[in-house]
Formats: C-alpha cells, sequence, structure tokens
C-alpha cells in the first residue's frame, strides 16, 4: 500500500498531523495500536506554565509558537471540537483535587477561567454517582471551601446508574457516560432534586462520549451554574476528542488503521522505504514521508531497560544520561529528569540515527527529546504544535521537488 | 493520664504484637505502644518466608530446630495467613554437590522432613526453576503473610482487653529507685503527652530496641543489618526455591499471593539509616543477577517494587556482614544484668520464631509478677484461623462465588463473614490489581486501627499490586476520608502515600515500571492537580 505520508502513532500529535496534511490534499495513513495519552486527559490541552524557562533544545525554539496557537482553534473547530480559553494567554480550571491549575484551552464541557479569582459562588452544590470512586468529592469540596465556595455533596438518585454496581467494576466513567448518554433527562431530574439554593452545580465529566452536545444540554436544563470537573482516567472529554478528530480526519479521506502496530521497518541509512505491520503482514506500507508520533514512555514511544532508553521502532538517537539514578529526583513531587528523555531531531524535526539524518522521517509530539511536558505543562502544546510544524514541512519540501 | 497495667510493650511489630497476645491470654493488663503502624518495620520488610529451618541446618541446629517447630504450629494457629508451598534447595552446576548430603544430613538431625527430588522431577514440580540444576531436596518451606500475622495477633490481643495505642512514642522511662514504673509517650497525631505506669515494661521494639535501652539507660549493643529485596509483578513460582549452599545473598525465592519475592543482601548499616532505607542500584543489580540463577524468567519479568528492612541482630562477634551470627533469640533480663528491674528486652529471633520469642518474654514477665499461667498461644488459633474449613466459611456467606469473597477469604480466613460485602456499593473494587473491595476497605478502617493509607496496604494489599497504587490510591483516600472526616488529613495522606511508593518505585524504574511511573506522575499531578504543597 502507498500513501505520501504514513504517520505512526495515533494520538493527539498523530492525528493533527494527518488531518493536516490531509487536508492540504496528501494521501495519508494512521496506524494506531490503539490507548493513546488523550484517553488519560485532564480536560484541558497545556501549552506551557506561566513563568516558565524553557531549556535550549525544548521543541518550541524550532517552531513560530505565536503563529501556529492561533491556528489551533480554527483546526479544531473544523474537526467540530469547540476549544475554549484564550489562545494568547493561561486561562484557570477547577482541578479534581479542588486545586487551580493553569491550561490554555478547554475540551468542550471543561471551563478554563481567565483567572482564579474568576471561579466565583455563593454556594455550590457538588453532585456524584452513587459508588462512583474516581470522583474525590471531598477533596473538591475542600477546595471550593479554601475559595469561601461553601460546598455540598450528594449524589444523584438515577435507577440506571444505580443498577451499574451490580458488577464490581463497572463504576468507571466512561461506563457511567454509556449509559447517561441514554437519559440526559433523568440525570438533569435526579440533579435538579437535590438543588436548595445553591447557585454552582458541579458534575463529574462523565456525559456525552460521542457528543458534547449532551453535557451541554444538561448543563442548559440545570437551573444553575453547572460546571463540568474532570475524573481519574479514562477521561470522558479526551476519548470524545480522539474519537472526533479520527471522525474528521477519516472524511477527508485519511486511511485510519486502528489496532494495528508498525514491527519491522526497512530502511537504509538516509530513509526509511517501508513499514511492515502486524495485521497486513508481508503487505508493506510504503510512503515518501514518515512521521513518529509514538508518545512518551507510557504510550511506548520510548521504551527503557536496566541499561538505557531506547526508541524501539527504528533505534533513534535518544538523549539520556547512562547513570540510571540520574533519570529521577528521590521526591516524587519534584521534576523529573526523564520527562526530558526523547528521540533527536534535526531543526526540521527530522530525525537522528547514530548522528545521521533519515531524511525522510519526522518526529512530533512528546516522543521529542527535551519537552518536560509535565515539568512545563507544555504536553498538549507539543502534541499540536510540533504537528503542525512537522506537516508544513513536509508540504514545504513538496513544494521545493 | 496515669492509667495502671500490669504490662507495657513496646514495639508494634510482630515480636511486640505476639507478647502482647501471650500476655493478654494469660489474664494481664496489657498496654501496647507502638511509634508508627503495626509491622512498620522488619516485621513487614522481609521475604514472608515461612522457613522449614533448612536454611539453619548447617551452620546453625539451635535455629533450625526452633524454625521447624514454629513452623508446624504456624500451620496450625495461623492458617489463613500460611500458604503451605513446600521449598526446594537447589544444586546448580557452579555448587559443590557434595553439599547436598551434608544438608540433607543436618535437615534431618533438627527435625526437618529433606527428601532429594530428581531435578527432572523438580522442573515438572516447579517449572520456574532453573533447568541447569543438578541436584534438588525438597523441605517444608512455605510463605507467610507477615502483615496479616502481625494484625491477628493484634486483633486477638484486644480480643483478650488488651489496649493498643499506635503512632504513639515512647519519649522516656519513669524509674523510681532503680525500678521501672513505666513511661512517657507522645502522641504523633493529636501532639499529647501522656504517661502510663506498668509492673513490667518489655522492649520489643526490633532495631530500634537498641535506642529505647538506651532511653531506660542501658546497653544492648545491636547492630543493623540491611536486607534489600524486590518484589516481582507475578506468581513466577509456586514452590519456595532456596540455593543449597552456605548462605548467601539473594538466593531465596519466595511466592507469595500474586507475586513473589527474590532477597537479600546484608550489609551493616548506621543506625542513623534505619527510618530511612533507599536500595541502592548496586543491589537491584546484584538481586537480580543472582535471582535470575534460582529462576531464570526473573530477569524478563516485572519488579514492582524494592524495599529493604532491618535484621535486628544483637552483636555476639566481629563479623561485619551479620551473616555468621545466630538468628536466635535473645531475651533479656535487665534486673539481673544491669540492676535496672521491672525492664525486659526481647530481640535477635525472626519472623518465623515470634511465637517463642513472645512466649519467653512472657514467661519471664510472668515470674516477674508472680503469676503462674501456662502459655497457651501454640495451640490457639489466630482470629481468622478458629475452627471450620475456610472454604465452608466462604460457601456459607456467599452464594454467588465473586473474585471479591475469595480474595477476602484468603486475607481475612474464617474472620470474612464479619465483612460486608452484601450492599452493592461495598462490592465495588477499590483496587483491581489486588481485588480489595469498598466493604474491606471499610472493614479494615473501622476494625483494624487504620489511621493512613499506607496502614490500609498493610491491612488489605491495596496499591500493592502491578498498578502501585495508581488507581486505587485516591480511591482508598476517598474512603478513608469520609470515614475519618477530615479532607485535609486526607490530601496530606495520599501525598505521603505516593511519596512512599515513589520509593520503592525508582530503585527499579525502567520498562513496564517507568511507564508506571509517568502515568502515576501524570494522574496525579497533572490530571488530579496534588502537588508538594496545597496550592493557594
Amino acid at each position: 500500500m502507498r500513501f505520501d505520508t504514513i504517520i505512526i502513532g495515533g494520538g493527539l500529535s498523530g492525528l493533527t498531523a494527518g488531518l493536516r496534511l490531509q487536508k492540504a490534499g496528501r494521501k495519508t495513513a494512521i496506524v494506531s495500536a490503539g490507548q493513546n495519552a488523550l484517553h488519560f486527559a485532564s480536560g484541558v490541552f497545556g501549552v506551557l506554565n506561566e513563568g516558565a524557562v524553557l531549556p535550549e533544545g525544548h521543541p518550541y525554539s524550532r517552531i513560530d509558537t505565536d503563529k501556529y496557537l492561533e491556528e489551533v482553534k480554527p483546526f479544531f473547530l473544523e474537526a467540530d471540537i469547540r476549544l475554549g480559553g484564550d489562545a494568547r494567554k493561561n486561562g484557570w480550571r477547577l482541578s479534581p483535587s479542588g486545586a487551580m491549575l493553569e491550561g490554555r484551552f478547554s475540551l468542550e464541557e471543561a471551563t478554563l477561567f481567565p483567572a482564579k479569582e474568576d471561579l466565583k459562588a455563593d454556594k455550590a452544590l457538588i453532585v456524584t454517582v452513587p459508588g462512583f470512586l474516581d470522583f474525590n468529592t471531598a477533596f473538591l469540596a475542600d477546595g471550593l471551601e479554601k475559595r469561601g465556595i461553601p460546598a455540598r455533596v450528594a449524589s444523584m438518585d438515577v435507577q440506571e446508574l444505580t443498577d451499574l454496581r451490580t458488577s464490581p467494576s463497572e463504576m468507571r466513567s466512561v461506563n457511567i457516560a454509556r449509559v447517561a448518554d441514554g437519559i440526559p433527562g433523568k440525570v438533569v431530574e435526579a440533579v435538579k432534586a437535590l438543588i436548595r439554593d445553591e447557585d454552582l452545580v458541579i458534575l463529574p465529566q462523565v456525559f456525552g462520549i460521542q457528543d458534547a452536545a449532551i453535557p451541554a444540554q444538561i448543563a442548559e436544563a440545570i437551573p444553575a451554574r453547572v460546571l463540568f470537573v474532570g475524573t481519574m482516567p479514562p477521561s470522558v472529554p479526551g476519548i470524545r476528542t480522539q474519537l472526533k478528530l479520527k471522525r474528521a480526519y477519516e472524511r477527508v479521506g485519511g486511511t485510519f488503521l486502528m489496532g494495528d502496530e508498525v514491527v519491522a521497518p526497512v530502511m537504509d541509512e538516509t530513509h526509511v522505504k517501508a513499514l511492515r505491520t502486524v495485521n497486513l503482514g508481508d503487505q508493506l506500507l510504503q510512503a515518501d514521508h514518515y512521521i513518529l508520533a509514538t508518545g512518551s514512555f507510557f504510550s511506548k514511544g520510548l521504551a527503557s531497560s536496566m541499561q538505557k532508553v531506547y526508541e524501539p521502532l527504528f533505534g533513534l538517537d535518544v538523549d539520556y544520561p547512562e547513570d540510571r539514578m540520574k533519570w529521577y529526583d528521590l521526591d516524587f513531587f519534584a521534576p523529573q529528569a526523564y520527562g526530558g528523555f526523547g528521540v533527536m531531531t534535526d531543526p526540521a524535526f527530522r530525525a537522528l540515527k547514530g548522528g545521521a539524518v533519515i531524511e525522510n522521517l519526522y518526529v512530533a509530539g512528546s516522543v521529542l527529546a527535551g519537552c518536560f511536558s509535565q515539568q512545563f505543562g507544555c504536553g498538549g502544546g507539543v502534541a499540536i504544535l510540533t504537528a503542525f510544524a512537522v506537516a508544513d514541512n513536509i508540504l514545504k519540501e513538496d513544494t521545493k521537488r | 493520664m496515669n492509667e495502671e497495667f500490669d504490662v507495657i510493650i513496646i514495639g508494634g511489630g510482630i515480636t511486640g504484637a505476639g507478647t502482647a497476645r501471650d500476655c493478654a491470654m494469660r489474664g494481664l493488663k496489657v498496654l501496647l505502644i507502638e511509634r508508627n503502624d503495626i509491622a512498620d518495620g522488619a516485621t513487614g520488610r522481609n521475604h514472608g518466608l515461612l522457613h522449614s529451618g533448612a536454611r539453619y541446618a548447617v551452620t546453625d541446629k539451635e535455629s533450625a530446630t526452633e524454625c521447624i517447630e514454629e513452623n508446624m504450629i504456624l500451620r496450625k494457629i495461623a492458617r489463613h495467613c500460611v500458604d503451605e508451598t513446600d521449598g526446594f534447595f537447589i544444586t546448580l552446576p557452579e555448587d559443590d554437590l557434595a553439599y547436598q548430603s551434608k544438608f540433607v544430613e543436618a535437615c534431618l538431625a533438627a527435625g526437618i522432613r529433606a527428601d532429594i527430588v530428581d531435578p527432572k522431577e523438580a522442573i515438572r514440580l516447579e517449572p520456574s526453576v532453573n533447568p541447569e540444576l543438578i541436584g534438588a531436596v525438597r523441605v517444608p518451606d512455605g510463605s507467610v503473610d507477615p502483615f496479616r500475622l502481625c494484625s491477628s495477633n493484634i486483633l486477638d490481643a484486644k480480643l483478650h482487653g488488651a489496649k493498643v495505642l499506635l503512632y504513639t512514642e515512647v519519649t522516656a522511662f519513669i524509674i523510681e529507685q532503680g525500678v521501672v514504673k513505666g513511661v512517657c509517650v507522645l502522641d504523633h497525631q493529636t501532639g499529647q503527652k501522656a504517661e502510663y505506669r506498668a509492673a513490667v515494661t518489655v522492649n520489643a521494639a526490633g532495631i530500634w530496641g537498641h535506642n529505647v535501652a538506651a532511653l531506660a539507660g542501658v546497653n544492648i549493643g545491636m547492630f543493623p543489618a540491611k536486607g534489600a529485596l524486590l518484589i516481582f509483578a507475578h506468581r513466577v513460582n509456586g514452590i519456595v526455591i532456596n540455593r543449597c549452599r552456605k548462605p548467601a545473598n539473594a538466593d531465596i525465592l519466595v511466592p507469595g499471593d500474586t507475586v513473589c519475592v527474590i532477597g537479600t543482601t546484608s550489609t551493616r548499616v548506621p543506625f542513623e539509616e534505619c527510618d530511612h532505607m533507599q536500595v541502592t542500584p548496586d543491589e537491584v543489580n546484584l538481586l537480580l543477577t543472582e535471582g535470575a540463577k534460582l529462576a531464570p524468567s526473573l530477569s524478563s519479568t516485572r519488579i514492582l517494587r524494592a524495599y529493604a528492612g532491618v535484621r535486628p541482630l544483637v552483636s555476639a562477634d566481629n563479623d561485619p556482614t551479620g551473616r555468621n551470627i545466630s538468628r536466635g533469640i535473645v531475651c533479656l533480663d535487665h534486673e539481673t544484668r544491669d540492676g535496672l528491674k521491672g525492664f525486659i528486652s526481647i530481640t535477635g529471633g525472626k519472623l518465623m520464631t515470634y511465637r517463642l520469642m513472645a512466649e519467653q518474654a512472657t514467661d519471664l514477665v510472668c515470674k516477674k509478677l508472680n503469676l503462674d499461667k501456662r502459655c497457651e498461644t501454640a495451640t490457639t488459633p489466630l482470629p481468622g484461623s478458629e475452627g471450620g474449613d475456610i472454604e465452608e466459611v466462604s460457601k456459607s456467606i456467599w452464594t454467588k462465588p465473586l473474585t471479591v469473597h475469595k480474595a477476602i477469604v484468603g486475607r481475612f480466613g474464617t474472620r470474612a463473614a464479619r465483612i460486608s460485602v452484601q450492599e452493592k456499593e461495598d462490592q465495588a473494587l477499590v483496587c483491581e490489581c489486588e481485588e480489595v473491595s469498598v466493604g474491606e476497605v471499610k472493614a479494615a478502617v473501622e476494625r483494624l486501627d487504620v489511621h493512613k493509607l499506607i496502614d490500609l496496604r498493610r491491612r488489605t494489599r491495596v496499591g500493592m499490586g502491578t498498578c502501585q497504587g495508581g488507581l486505587c490510591a485516591l480511591r482508598a483516600a476517598g474512603i478513608l476520608g469520609e470515614t475519618q472526616k477530615c479532607t485535609a488529613r486526607a490530601k496530606d495522606d495520599l501525598r505521603n502515600f505516593l511519596s512512599e511508593r515513589w520509593k520503592g518505585m525508582y530503585p527499579i524504574a525502567w520498562g513496564d515500571t517507568l511507564r508506571e511511573c509517568e502515568y502515576m506522575e501524570w494522574v496525579y499531578t497533572q490530571v488530579l492537580g496534588l502537588q508538594k504543597e496545597e496550592a493557594k
């Protein structure tokens, strides 16, 4: 099978790159092994924490971030994803532990406040689903009370959701959403029955696994301001975002190879020639350009053994210290050195192997060296903006030819 | 506050717990004081091996005999804590096969069953064993859950009227005219100070007993020997695997519940380090290299956690490794030894002989109190192992064979009947790796002195599975916070729990463990927004 560009990785970065290239008229394919970081999303995309000083070699140092940031909202809107937030300035979300945390773009039902102080209410009502353990209402109530907002916690009485509990492992966000999405009216009635004099109602992000109109419809029907707060993974808005990006990609003719995995690349010293996958067997995938968007350790874009950190697919150059104890900080809450490990590239994001450029292999997202996405709050930004940059670099190269 | 007791026991490890139980069963009014949580020291940081004694047969017959006797007793009184796996002592090509006959002879002399098994038969019985083995001896080793054993002893002591104070530290002794009359304590949770008086005080504080004795003005002369261990994510072996040679580093692999444990190393460490044990990369490398010789698949099995305990050894000679010292029981009467009345130290020994240590200490307490009461702990089952078949108990309580039920019976034995999972809400799983239910967590909080998430881990195994608390910690924190009605403390507690887990993860954080670390960091610090200090 022959394409213009093949993208390895179906997460935020891979889908963004694929969609951008496909919309520019290129024939592309995405090979996706399955779950990706969007499944564990917080509900907002971070671009960069206020006051963060980026280290030399951070992916942002190679791109025009200001220009690309302006493009993010329109780009997602074309995929039917309405992002909130100000592209130029961080906002603040109420986190599930009751803290106010920075972020740039919010996913549909999630809310970013322009300033921390903008979270205001006389009284809050936190409504949860009975038996749902991945939403710590006490932490949230505590966080609100610290901001001077008295909060009361209550459980909604909806028979269908209570019935979910017959199986001991069913009470997870996605399973709740699958049931609740069929009965939004009952959810509304149950919440309304709980409201006394509260002007703010807080609900977990467990609505609208396919369609963001459902949480919007619920919020609309409740006679108080509604704020949807994140849960422990899986993330309902994250999964919906992934589904929508995939749908948008396929709508413009992209080929999404779901549940497949690249196993054996065919390459010489300067070029990738073809890819072999588990499902396609002897049928090779061939393209002019390839994009590696496989994510960091958790997504298996990076791997490690007792002795080394490596990029498992192509054996690309990875920057890391040999002494294993230098990979970590002994304090769990301190920035971790492994957050900066990743694949080294040239200024155009073309991968390096043995110090030499692989000319048709581009790298995007958190598999890149120097991201420190948790430390700098730049995970979403790196995924989207480097995907834009890589796609544009490929398009530019095509015009040159 | 000045409540009077017959006996005060310092230390909530297995020795203190066993002594409290024995004393309480003999009718004494008992107070047990523990600085942290039960099983926090060496009790919770070892292999969990139900020694047959074979390991000591050649070098230390006395210890070997004690072990096999206690081994047989624990199988009866603590059935719900014991897994009767048996053990192999294997000889590898690099070992001297001649040692095997010496070993078997010594075992038999100590009263330990020791059957030579053909290597092929050994591989059939234990497929994970190194196929290169040239000899195998089968002995009655097993595995024992030290958390559960300690918790059962504490529970039974309380059922016999003992009072237990956790997170309470002895700060000074009350000594009047050369007699220990009691102790001054500080409650770390409330910050309150108090005094408690008793006719006899027993120092059962493990390695920390050195400092406890010093508080009373006597010197025991202990030395701390650090032992590092690794827990693997799967139960690789079903039978304990030992090396048939003189005891050395990393030569025992013990299966326990859903995991297995390799250990140990032995290094002398300064006292200051006892509270902050860190496992070094060198120790990890050594444990892995030697462990793979017992079961080669260990080198490709995911490691869950690295941890280290401190053996409370009493200095007997100048051996810096601590290996050649007898693990024998040391029961010191400070009246005859140091001229200090009303004070006893019980130390040395090991997990396996805790009951015998408790018996010896309690005998001495009774002698001082002129009380003629016989020890009954060798024949009286612990709570959870009382009459009745454990499987039958399971059937009688639940009609549906949920996996949750099986896990609970495994952990609580015959006392499983008291744990409610009848309510739908209580059936929900808190910890998917170890199948811990909401009902079980609630029961532990209500009845087993659980104050913190780390305590909960010791009682229920929450956070001990493959995700190492990745998902269950927040869920458990929620339930704990709800029952305790203190959110600020629950948040702090969650932070401490994550830090504690991290300590065991970073020494082995490569491969899938590094993936879990990155995930845990993401979920707790970024999604949840938990930071080191409370953000403003």
